[in-house]
């Protein structure tokens, strides 16, 4: 038989992004271990709408943890306390019977609330519209083996492309820092050879509008790092830091 | 209803490059002269609204995630199918084409699947130049595998996260023509409805999901690319946000709508645990390169297992049935998705299925991992594998994990030619969202080949082909002060009102769930025309019933998941009615429509080519009047038909 628990969620709510907030308490019965947290939301939800108030908005499509969709802080940690895994692939298993569980939205200034647990990651669209791309008309390729590419640099560029541009990496830092997303787009396209040619163009741009939007400095604290469902390492932000410096450079010695 | 696929003449091989030399250009002075709205934003939206921004048109495109880069592509994840022959195996295009032909039980139409696999090469060359991290051998090249329903290794992979690369890929072309100014991108909106102008797609009604507010869109064309209809089923491998909304709008509005009955069920789902449950998890296809499906071979094994008191580990060898390599001996594990998941139905049907339900069969990895090394295994799968054991708690190295199948792929969908143009003028429908290329099953790792075909090689020519032939000085003629629009709108306003006065006591979701019941259990993976028949009187008892107690909670202004689900729902009702209706037409059983009037001795499929060998396209007539059906011929002029054997 399945087992199932009982819970107390504190969860934030607030109207919209012009209105304050607050957490409201909620008892919840009869939880399935099994659930997912967000199936747990679900259950939530539909006492809600029984009881004819507002249920809560969340963020979320695939679940299965690839879409970057789901966007919570659970009990203080950006997607709870498993490891390696979004909101959305957080099985109720590793709550308790009793708990209470603190539900609320990214907290960080570039990504304002817009409604309870939902909030507005725009900001890395228009850093990707300024740069995380590698121009080329459809049509133009040439053919895909033409290119050797090592395993080790492919892998490597995976490793960086995983990034599911959740959000999580701000949240979690103190300065709502977003070095390793940046860092994650810049690197996925500047280790490979095709993205050579846009290179310093490239991380120059992204790295000036990730500052214009308002994002913190990075001041290698790493709880991105710990938080980041897909793994992505500190160590892209160390690539992307001496990308930087030698576009940097490279730009300094053009412009005299 | 016209439905002149207008399938170009000459040789199969030729067809499309002497379309593209026949078709109309357009100067690339002009093209800035012309708007196109593209709906949808994932491989085939996404392709496609980036591509005819480079190519110098004005595109809006709209999404309802938060960003473009969340379609529902980005989940698939076995692979991209190509006809590249890089690994020496016999590949060819024509090969991919008899492939997708055969593999869809001949129910697709010849000369769109060729094209498909004639432009699957370039998908590949372009992916690769958008800097799509594939899978590579140590010597640099591209690495391949092989997928369900065939016998060479045309698949090519970005560890499990094919859908997403390749998505991230496009949608970084996309974000450049954002950057650009091109493409005017709008995030959280939902289609509501189509504009037509002298019969002709001229606009939409979209809702601001998050100021709630309605607003028109014109443009010379309208792309839509907005994914299949899996969640009628309610508990479907779609995301949760997937709908059939602006198909099922085009629908009424006079597009046809083909095939509806063509649902995949994908055989390697996690198997539902209880009735909490939103969705069903896919385990990607691939785990049947080295997983052995089986079932015990008793039903009193099985009993014991689903007590508890037996695990799987501890049933001997010749206690467990290796079903798919017994009853498809040259295929084995990598028949295709429909003839799998009927043989794990068959098997739970008898007695012999796992899980807490009963519904479910083994995927052991066991035999691999003995051959071939943890490591190795690991190296292949590792990110499925935590997946699966993130969800139900069981490490599949050790113990074999638990599967069951699960609704996962639209092979139905808007009828269109080969232009990918609907019955509506100037209205496009590309990727799932269409019906063309998949026949009645679709082939692992096709989906988004299908989705990028779509939007990088065969959009951008035929729409630019429609624009060129309606003419420059028709360009940016109607607005949105047309009276067409605002007429659309204020149906569309109504609706909305209408949902949120109802004020019954039943929610959205629980009336999906309720819908999702009935078109599983009658409209699934086996079909009767006795279920098929109550099943179109419950849907419909259902739908007055919606419209009389679905409780809307919240307001019209703001953000409202309610007010969104139940629009959805709402057109899921219609929908699943659509779809039993289709599967009582077709007397046969093709592909992922199985009937269980038309089997073979030994349970096998049997179509009646005589009879069924057209596509089903449905007129809408009226919310209660039936619909009307019209056929269009299949004719196969370079496959030959022939019973499907994977034996």
């Amino acid at each position: 038989m399945e087992k199932t628990m009982n819970l107390t969620l504190k969860v934030w709510r607030q109207k919209n992004a012009g209105t304050a907030g607050r957490f409201v308490e909620y008892p919840l019965k009869d939880v399935s271990e099994d659930s997912s947290f967000l199936e747990m939301l679900d259950i939530l939800n539909e006492e809600l709408v029984e009881q004819g108030q507002e249920p809560v908005a969340f963020d979320h499509d695939c679940r299965e943890g690839i879409c970057g969709m789901c966007s919570m802080t659970i009990n203080g940690t950006a997607h709870g306390p498993q490891r390696a895994t979004t909101a959305c692939q957080l099985h109720m298993r590793h709550f308790h019977d009793g708990e209470t569980i603190t539900i609320e939205p990214w907290r960080a200034k570039p990504f304002p609330v817009m409604k309870d647990l939902i909030v507005d990651r725009s900001p890395f669209d228009r850093i990707i519209q300024s740069g995380g791309f590698i121009t080329g008309r459809a049509g133009s390729a040439v053919d895909a083996n033409a290119m050797p590419i090592p395993k080790s640099t492919a892998d490597y560029a995976m490793d960086a492309a995983a990034c599911i541009g959740c959000g999580a990496c701000v949240a979690a830092c103190p300065n709502a820092s977003a070095m390793l997303f940046t860092a994650a787009k810049v690197v996925h396209m500047n280790s490979l050879p095709q993205g050579k040619a846009e290179k310093d163009r490239r991380t120059l741009a992204m790295v000036t509008t990730m500052d214009g939007e308002g994002f913190g400095g990075c001041t290698n604290i790493g709880e991105c790092e710990a938080v980041c469902p897909k793994q992505i390492s500190l160590d892209m932000i160390a690539h992307l830091n001496r990308d930087y410096a030698a576009a940097q450079v490279k730009d300094f010695f053009k412009q005299v | 209803m016209n439905l002149d696929a207008k399938i170009p003449e000459g040789l199969i091989a030729e067809k499309w490059s002497s379309h593209k030399f026949k078709m109309k250009l357009v100067n690339p002075a002009n093209r800035r002269k012309y708007h196109v709205i593209v709906v949808g934003s994932g491989l085939a939206g996404g392709a496609a609204a980036a591509s005819l921004a480079e190519q110098g048109y004005n595109v809006s495109c709209f999404c309802y995630q938060d960003s473009p880069r969340r379609a529902h592509s980005i989940a698939a994840q076995g692979g991209i199918n190509a006809a590249k022959n890089y690994q020496n195996d016999g590949d060819s295009v024509h090969r991919l084409f008899y492939d997708t032909v055969k593999g869809g039980d001949y129910r697709a139409r010849e000369a769109n699947v060729y094209r498909l696999a004639e432009v699957s090469s370039s998908i590949i060359d372009q992916c690769v130049a958008s800097g799509v991290p594939f899978a590579r051998e140590y010597g640099g090249q591209l690495a391949n595998r092989s997928f369900g329903g065939a016998q060479v290794s045309r698949t090519f992979y970005a560890r499990g996260q094919t859908g997403q690369q390749l998505l991230l890929g496009a949608y970084a072309s996309l974000s450049r023509q954002i950057g650009l100014g091109k493409v005017k991108m709008y995030n959280r909106h939902e289609m509501l409805d189509v504009v037509k102008v002298d019969g002709h797609a001229k606009g939409i009604i979209v809702r601001n999901m998050v100021t709630g507010k309605i607003s028109r869109h014109a443009g010379d064309c309208v792309v839509l690319a907005t994914g299949g209809y899996g969640n009628v089923f309610f508990l479907s491998t779609n995301a949760q946000g997937c709908n059939v909304t602006a198909a099922y709008r085009a629908y009424k509005r006079g597009a046809g709508f083909a095939n509806p009955c063509y649902t995949q069920i994908h055989p390697t789902c996690i198997p539902v645990h209880g009735d909490q449950q939103s969705k069903l998890t896919l385990m990607s296809e691939s785990l049947r390169n080295d997983g052995r499906v089986w079932a015990p071979k008793s039903a009193e094994t099985a009993r014991q297992i689903r007590a508890g008191k037996l695990q799987a580990n501890d049933v001997p060898e010749d206690g467990r049935d290796y079903y798919l390599e017994r009853k498809y001996p040259s295929f084995g594990n990598l028949a295709p998705r429909d003839i799998s998941s009927r043989a794990a139905k068959e098997a739970c049907d008898e007695g012999r299925g796992i899980a807490a339900t009963g519904l479910g069969v083994y995927l052991d990895f066991r035999d691999a991992i003995k051959r071939d090394g943890r490591k190795a295994i690991e190296e292949r799968y590792g990110n499925l594998f935590d997946m699966y054991q993130c969800i139900t708690g069981d490490n599949p190295y050790e113990v074999p994990m638990m599967i069951f199948p699960a609704v996962h792929y639209a092979m139905g969908g808007l009828w269109v030619d080969y232009n990918l143009e609907s019955t509506i003028p100037g209205m496009f429908v590309g990727g799932e969202a269409n019906f063309s290329d998949h026949g009645a099953n679709r082939l692992g790792a096709s989906a988004l080949m299908q989705g990028l075909a779509d939007g990088y090689f065969v959009l951008p020519y035929t729409v630019g082909n429609y624009l060129g032939e309606q003419g420059v000085a028709a360009a940016g003629k109607v607005t949105t002060e047309h009276p067409a629009f605002a007429e659309v709108e204020a149906e569309v306003q109504a609706r909305m009102d209408k949902l949120l006065s109802i004020n019954g006591t039943e929610s959205p979701r629980s009336f999906h769930k309720r819908l999702g019941q009935i078109v599983w259990d009658k409209c699934g993976m086996a079909r009767s025309k006795e279920g098929l028949e109550s099943a179109i009187k419950e849907v419909q008892a259902l739908r007055k019933e919606f419209w009389e107690n679905v409780r809307v909670v919240g307001e019209a202004e703001g953000i409202n998941p309610e007010l969104e689900k139940a629009g959805r729902v709402a057109d899921f009702m219609e929908f699943g009615e659509l779809m039993c209706r289709d599967a009582l037409m077709r007397e046969e059983s093709c592909g992922g429509h199985f009937r269980v009037e038309h089997q073979t001795a030994d349970g096998e499929a049997m179509r009646d080519d005589e009879n069924f060998a057209f596509v089903g396209v449905w007129e809408y007539l009226g919310d209660d009047t039936e619909p009307a059906l019209h056929r269009e011929p299949l004719i196969y002029e370079n496959v030959k038909l022939a019973t499907r054997s994977y034996k």
